[in-house]
């Protein structure tokens, strides 16, 4: 951005104009020059070395500037906004929760009194969100390294091709795969590792089905699309230099995507993660067909159960009244705090790797 | 690494000295998966713990393992490391690739079951648990309106916006407004409906609607377009920064204004890459469920207008669908899921083919 000039002088796009543009001075101002839209410039084109043009309080470059300027504040607006509406919308039905909002563990914002809490929920979507990237972002990065470096090129770009396609799929989809022809695999799965790893708390007992284990496997092939697309885009962009380097000192391909690859792509790998884990945080769709919707603790992760914030909003939106909209915004909200922070932390050590990354190269 | 290797053992007289390293011969893996796999299945069965997956999964533990120790013994630890992460990532690949294949196969087999005419040309209106027939029409209708409202609303936004960042946004402001943009990518669909709730349907709409909230078309496609503008402002801002300084320059050294520069070198030179980035947005506006389930309503009648009554989409119609007891619902939701997944791939493959013509490319 520091390349191109403040100023702008003003000939229309044609040559008619330029003679009479040839009569201001070259160079000194600071300020935009404005056309003053007819040829003669009467005011202050009065010939060589004259009074500079000045900035016309009404222009088309002050209005184009204006417009822009609106449309980027707009921007600020509008989360402004979100954080303003949803407050206010919640505050009221939480005002009117007779329990601890915090650890309350059920749902019933219809009753009277009304009684909700977020704890259950809360703890249902950052579970989840972890489980699945636990199981996805090995697998992507593995996928993403194969499409980069181990593949053949042509292979790789359709592969690479392919997956960016998988990554538009929509999450009703994968919902709807989900709860319909991946639930049995995965209860039987359950019974397995409960049988034979029973001793380890989060594997208790049955019944099998809806399960925390199965959104969050959903999840993970979910995710695991986005975060590989992402990263592979990230290690294709290695200098060629440097793993030419490497392997010129006798690395295994191995060790020259571990000494080369990996370090020059950890910035856009953390940012590839921490998007995806955006997108299971508030993945709404898919998570509401695949949990079991109850408002409990529990670390069994195979029994039938789990719930999450954004699916919770989605499965009793229909019966809400006034406080049940209420105490789902409220919800939303807490959604909303945990994916700014979760984003917000992203984009500060991004901002901060990539400050060294370039200042290292 | 020739020396490391082999200095301990003695070298068979016969073989003559070469620079090479010893390396497993090319039969080795093969036999080596032959290996493993029996093992485990005699263990497997055996123990009886389990059936032809746990015989798989044990089966590439022991490849792996095996793999490692070979590798170890005639051509070292480097080698070998090398040999088992290979393998790692390739198995990675097939791991993953199973699930995706196998949403796949499914979309395509149960979504052809009800992909004819009928599905195209008529609604859900009157349409009873044991009706067979039923279709989407409504909802292509609602997906198309709120999709193309959204688009209008936050093309010029986004664009206008990305403008500002890269061309005049100087310092602190521009900067905040760059991070909020990049936050704002990160919220989920589903806030973005609620806040449209608590905005327009709840607040703003009861006054053109006798007080009541007014779940329309419009509403979703606010939502929709909250969505798309953070993905618009950064795909053009990327775009508009990998246009050549040189041509600004030239535009202004021919006394061109800064604002005519932009619209008439600037934005025609990055189009392409801008308008790919748009149909991205856009794609994945279209398969949104969440945002129009909270305020379209989601009707089973044909509504052309937007503005009034409850509206449909394909999304939310698949979601709808698949919550219902009727059993010939499920052919329904495949067939509209098939329908939304063709429409989001069109999009995406044209934008994909799109950015390939693009000579800003990287």
């Amino acid at each position: 951005m520091g390349d191109t000039p403040h100023r702008s002088a003003h000939a229309g796009t044609g040559g008619t104009r330029v003679a009479t543009s040839h009569e201001w001075p070259a160079g000194a101002s600071a300020r935009v020059a404005e056309p003053s839209g007819t040829p003669g410039m009467p005011d202050n084109g009065l010939g060589g070395g004259g009074g500079l043009p000045r900035a016309r309080a009404f222009g088309a470059e002050r209005a184009f500037r204006g417009l822009t300027l609106a449309a980027g504040t707009t921007v600020l607006v509008v989360i402004a906004a979100i954080a303003i509406f949803l407050i206010a919308k919640a505050v009221p039905a939480l005002r009117a929760n007779s329990e601890s909002f915090w650890t309350f563990e059920g749902w019933f914002p219809n009753d009277d009194p009304p009684k909700f809490g977020i704890g259950a929920l809360a703890f249902g979507t950052v579970l989840t969100a972890l489980l699945a990237l636990l199981m996805a972002v090995p697998v992507a990065l593995g996928i993403a390294l194969y499409l980069s470096h181990y593949a053949p090129r042509r292979l790789g770009n359709g592969l690479g091709f392919l997956i960016d396609l998988l990554a538009a799929v929509p999450s009703v989809v994968f919902g709807l795969w989900g709860r319909d022809y991946f639930a049995q695999p995965v209860a039987d799965l359950s019974a397995w590792l409960n049988r034979y790893f029973g001793w380890i708390p989060i594997f208790g007992d049955g019944p099998y089905g809806n399960s925390i284990l199965l959104g969050s496997v959903v999840l993970a092939i979910m995710v695991l699309p986005i975060v590989t697309s992402l990263s592979r885009e990230v290690f294709r962009q290695t200098p060629t230099a440097n793993e030419e380097a490497a392997l010129a000192l006798g690395a295994t391909r191995w060790e020259m995507v571990r000494t080369a690859v990996l370090p020059y792509g950890r910035p856009g790998v953390i940012a590839a993660v921490m998007l995806g884990l955006g997108r299971a945080l508030g993945e709404t769709i898919a998570l509401a067909l695949t949990l079991g919707s109850t408002y409990a603790i529990s670390f069994n992760i195979l029994q039938s159960g789990g719930n999450s914030i954004a699916a919770n909003i989605a499965n009793r939106f229909a019966e809400a009244n006034d406080t049940g909209r209420g105490a789902l915004i409220a919800s939303g909200l807490v959604l909303f705090a945990i994916t700014l922070i979760v984003n917000i932390t992203a984009r500060a050590i991004i901002y901060r790797r990539r400050e060294f990354t370039e200042s290292a190269a | 690494m020739t020396a490391t290797v082999t200095s301990h053992r003695p070298q068979p007289p016969a073989q003559p000295v070469t620079l090479r390293a010893r390396r497993l011969p090319a039969y080795a893996a093969p036999v080596i998966a032959v290996v493993a796999l029996l093992a485990s299945a005699g263990v497997v069965y055996g123990a009886g713990i389990g059936g032809p997956v746990l015989v798989v999964v044990v089966a590439a533990l022991l490849y792996l393992a095996g793999l490692y120790a070979a590798a170890n013994a005639v051509e070292g630890r480097r080698a070998a490391r090398n040999r088992t992460w290979s393998a790692l990532i390739h198995s990675a690949f097939v791991l993953a690739v199973l699930p995706l294949a196998s949403v796949v196969w499914t979309l395509v087999s149960k979504g052809s079951e009800r992909l004819d005419g009928n599905f195209f040309g008529t609604s859900m209106n009157n349409i009873g648990a044991r009706d067979a027939n039923g279709g989407a029409y409504h909802a292509i209708v609602g997906t198309l309106e709120q999709v193309g409202i959204a688009t209008l609303i936050t093309v010029p936004l986004g664009v206008l916006c990305a403008i500002y960042v890269v061309e005049y946004g100087r310092g602190r402001f521009a900067f905040t407004i760059r991070f909020f943009v990049d936050v704002m990518t990160g919220i989920p669909s589903i806030v973005t409906g609620l806040f449209v709730l608590a905005f327009w349907v709840l607040v703003v709409s009861p006054w053109f609607n006798d007080g009541r909230p007014g779940f329309s078309g419009f509403a979703a496609a606010l939502a929709l377009s909250v969505l798309m503008l953070p993905t618009v402002v950064r795909s053009t801002e990327e775009m508009l920064r990998l246009v050549p300084a040189p041509l600004r320059e030239g535009a202004y050294a021919l006394g061109v204004p800064k604002w005519k520069t932009i619209l008439r070198v600037v934005l025609p030179t990055a189009l392409p890459g801008i308008v790919t980035g748009i149909m991205l947005a856009i794609a994945r506006a279209a398969g949104e469920t969440a945002p129009v389930l909270l305020v379209a309503g989601g009707g089973a009648a044909i509504n052309f207008n937007p503005f009034e009554n409850n509206q449909s989409s394909l999304a939310l119609f698949v979601y709808q669908q698949a919550g219902e007891a009727s059993k010939y619902s499920p052919a329904r939701a495949w067939t509209a899921a098939l329908t939304l997944v063709a429409l989001v791939l069109i999009l995406t493959v044209a934008a994909k083919l799109l950015a390939r013509r693009n000579r800003l490319g990287r």
